[in-house]
């Protein structure tokens, strides 16, 4: 069996490691400060994959951060205070919800100005097609011109 | 001499798409009959060249024949030939040649099938999609081409990526291309209406079963990659709001309003100036996502900037299509007259408040998609958005959809009733109060709104269900009157029914597994016992297993219930591929009902530990067979009476025949 083993090692070492985030080593044993560092993984990109978590990459980086992160929750920090931390440290490209600045008006800011403003254009058009509907009874002949003029065209034919 | 043979027909299919582009819209403008007719023979031989093409590089990689560059880059003797057929579209250039075809396709079939259609309308449209087919051959010639040549032929191939020889290639690309660019046909109809400046209610009749077939086919590719990336991962996620996933994602949500918007412009002749629009965007964001994809500027701006020649081509191809369709439908929309009046609450009412929706929620899948690129691109500062932005936008916008939807069916044209609608839905909100006290009483743990998601997805589940009770009268009217009310029913009452019932299906998976689904990592070794949910697993071992191209070191797990019955085994496994040099995740599965338990292993370390990744996922397979019930419901409506028949004149009497709605 030991045999088995080695042979099975040296084929996993071969390989470069494939997709699997998060390590059983690196778990904390506190599984409420584990289930905090969890989330908070969730948040967080590993820089070097592409739109990855480090909770879901395998990416040496984002195991080092994984561990950075729950080094910080060990040392008493709050959630935010570990998010400033990686922000401090790495720039506002580390997390994966930008908070709101000026850079980032529009992105937050056009979802609800389409929603919005196409609820302001359907209204308004509602609105103008009603009253040119209305304008359009009004103009209408009553059933007495009607027959009138139908009484004048029969009358021009006939001559 | 297959591959000179596939780049010469692929020649052939640029010139004739060139002719095809050109003259039927001369003969449209001359009202030259004879030039009009040369569109439907181009479109089938253009077809039949790319059809050529295609299989000459399908002959390629059946023969492994490695002095060509494409099949030597992607391909391996050794692998089965399912993969050595599916390697045809797992990389750039092969992707390309499967998009053209699939126009082509579609081209033709307009040509064979399109029978019924005016003459210059016809015309018009092929030419439109000439248009597209040119533009990506030129492209596919000049950047991608898949024929080139090696001098000194290598005996053996460079094998295929790992993660992609499974049969999800087989399935997940060529149902998404389809999707794609089946949207391509009512972007065509879309902008010949423009250039005839005319449109009316037929023009909706015509294109909707094309607008059908290509969101019955997006969803299950959308549907089918999604699943493949839950079990080839290993980790189990469904949805990652990947750029590529968003990509896919926005031509669906653009091409679901579509569908909705043109059942008003058929029915009532509204929101015409509308729908053309959502025509050319549907098609237009096909077009992006193939930039994203294609151009590697998702990689990083950088990347792209470094070898720009095919980005930049496809850069190009966008701005003159969809800027040259956005700048036409400026000019021309002000004269196309719109029809049909209603009130806010009416059938067309709650499709008008749909496309608002929809298109809100593709507007923020599209700027938080594209957002980091530009952004990058202008300034230089670099943001990310992921996963939790996407959640916090997306999501307030799908409630709102999601409880108006049931209301919907139940309202009538022009004025709805809403007292009447709310009426008959009372004992649908009454089934989603007792699923949300339910899920309150029985779940422990998970998001305190989580049980409530689960009452909307009751609700448009069971409102999906009071629309065909409604119709169909059940128990209140004989059982034999009910069964001939079922049958007389247009198909697309059951085609509406059965895409708003998945639809809730696949919502009510997506809340469980959210809120419920629980995880367990460990290092274990054997003889190990893990408990998840109701279930125990016995970690039994490994054993080495080789393959064809690959070798598996396979774990072995008995899964026993919580009472000590054993009720099945689990073989999660790593696979490495020599040739690359990579090892994948193969995880194992089981299904309960609608739940899994999934497993997937990782690299032992030194002490011969395992390292396992085991989920308990309830109601998972909810999320994708809600995906296919939503495809059911479309294709139900797409063998509707009246699409059918299609609509040319004599269909006016036919349709006033038909069942009324």
């Amino acid at each position: 069996m030991k045999a088995f083993y080695a042979a099975m090692l040296a084929i996993m070492l071969l390989a470069p490691s494939a997709s699997w985030a998060v390590q059983p080593d690196e778990m904390l044993p506190d599984p409420i400060l584990e289930a905090r560092a969890r989330a908070l993984s969730k948040e967080l990109r590993c820089m070097v994959c592409q739109n990855e978590s480090i909770d879901d990459s395998e990416a040496p980086l984002a195991h080092d951060l994984r561990v950075l992160v729950r080094e910080r929750l060990k040392a008493g920090d709050t959630d935010q205070q570990v998010l400033d931390f990686l922000v401090a440290r790495y720039g506002e490209f580390v997390l994966l919800k930008p908070p709101l600045s000026w850079h980032t008006v529009a992105l937050w800011g056009l979802p609800p100005a389409v929603l919005f403003i196409g609820a302001g254009v359907i209204i308004a058009d509602l609105r103008r097609r009603r009253l040119n509907s209305i304008d359009e009874e009004a103009s209408k002949l009553s059933a007495a011109e009607e027959s009138r003029l139908a009484e004048l065209l029969r009358d021009n034919s006939a001559s | 001499m297959t591959p000179e043979l596939g780049q010469y027909a692929l020649m052939l299919a640029l010139g004739l798409a060139l002719i095809q582009a050109t003259m039927p819209i001369v003969g449209a403008r001359t009202n030259d009959a004879v030039l009009m007719n040369m569109a439907p023979p181009l479109a089938v031989a253009q077809f039949i060249f790319v059809a050529i093409a295609f299989c000459a590089l399908g002959e390629c990689y059946v023969a492994s024949d490695f002095s060509v560059l494409n099949v030597y880059e992607n391909s391996n003797s050794a692998m089965p030939l399912i993969y050595r057929l599916t390697s045809i579209w797992g990389n750039h250039e092969g992707s390309m040649m499967l998009w053209v075809s699939i126009l082509a396709f579609f081209g033709a079939l307009v040509a064979v099938f399109g029978t019924n259609l005016p003459l210059t309308l016809k015309a018009n449209a092929l030419a439109v999609q000439a248009w597209i087919a040119a533009a990506f051959h030129l492209f596919i010639l000049t950047t991608s081409n898949p024929f080139l040549r090696i001098p000194d032929a290598p005996f053996e191939g460079r094998d295929l990526n790992p993660i992609l020889q499974d049969p999800g290639l087989a399935f997940h690309p060529p149902m998404l291309y389809l999707g794609y660019v089946g949207f391509s046909i009512a972007f065509s109809f879309a902008i010949a209406a423009l250039l005839e400046g005319r449109i009316d209610a037929a023009w909706a009749r015509w294109v909707r079963p094309w607008v059908l077939g290509a969101w019955m086919c997006l969803t299950l590719g959308i549907a089918g990659g999604s699943y493949w990336a839950y079990y080839e991962l290993g980790w189990g996620g469904f949805w990652f709001w990947d750029p590529v996933e968003n990509a896919s994602l926005m031509p669906w949500l653009a091409g679901t309003a579509l569908l909705h918007s043109a059942v008003v412009m058929e029915k009532r002749a509204a929101l015409k100036v509308w729908t053309i629009l959502l025509a050319i965007l549907t098609f237009s964001l096909s077009l992006i996502g193939t930039f994203l994809v294609r151009s590697g500027v998702l990689t990083s701006v950088h990347a792209f900037a470094v070898d720009p020649t095919r980005g930049i081509f496809i850069l190009a191809i966008l701005i003159v299509f969809i800027g040259g369709a956005l700048a036409l439908y400026a000019w021309r929309a002000p004269l196309l007259k719109q029809g049909g009046l209603f009130a806010p609450i009416s059938r067309e009412g709650a499709l008008v408040f749909n496309n608002l929706f929809l298109t809100s929620a593709c507007a923020t899948v599209f700027v938080g998609t594209l957002y980091p690129l530009a952004l990058e691109a202008l300034t230089g500062d670099k943001i990310s958005v992921g996963p939790p932005f996407f959640n916090s936008t997306f999501g307030p916008l799908f409630i709102p959809l999601m409880l108006v939807m049931p209301f919907g069916p139940l309202l009538g044209w022009k004025r709805g009733d809403i007292l009447s609608a709310a009426q008959r839905l009372l004992a649908a909100a009454m089934l989603s109060a007792v699923a949300i006290a339910a899920a309150f009483a029985l779940e422990h743990g998970g998001p305190v709104l989580a049980p409530f998601g689960v009452g909307i997805a009751i609700f448009v589940m069971a409102g999906a269900v009071t629309d065909i009770v409604e119709r169909t009268m059940i128990l209140r009217i004989p059982f034999n009157a009910v069964l001939s009310r079922a049958i007389g029913m247009p198909r697309s009452v059951w085609g509406t029914a059965f895409a708003h019932f998945g639809i809730g299906a696949a919502l009510l998976g997506i809340v469980s597994v959210t809120a419920w689904g629980s995880e367990h990592i460990a290092a274990i070794k054997q003889g190990d016992v893990i408990d998840i949910s109701h279930y125990r697993l016995t970690f039994d071992g490994t054993f080495d297993r080789p393959g064809p191209n690959y070798h598996d070191v396979v774990g072995h797990f008995t899964v026993r219930r919580a009472s000590g019955e054993i009720i099945g085994s689990l073989e999660p496994t790593r696979r490495t591929f020599p040739a690359r040099n990579m090892a994948t995740t193969e995880a194992a599965l089981m299904t309960r009902g609608v739940s899994q338990l999934y497993i997937s292993l990782g690299d032992p370390d030194a002490n011969g530990a395992v390292p396992v990744r085991l989920f308990f996922k309830p109601n998972v397979l909810l999320i994708w067979g809600g995906a296919f019930i939503m495809f059911l419901g479309g294709a139900l409506s797409l063998s509707d009476r009246r699409l059918r028949i299609g609509a040319p004149h004599p269909a006016k009497a036919k349709a006033a025949l038909a069942p009324a709605e």
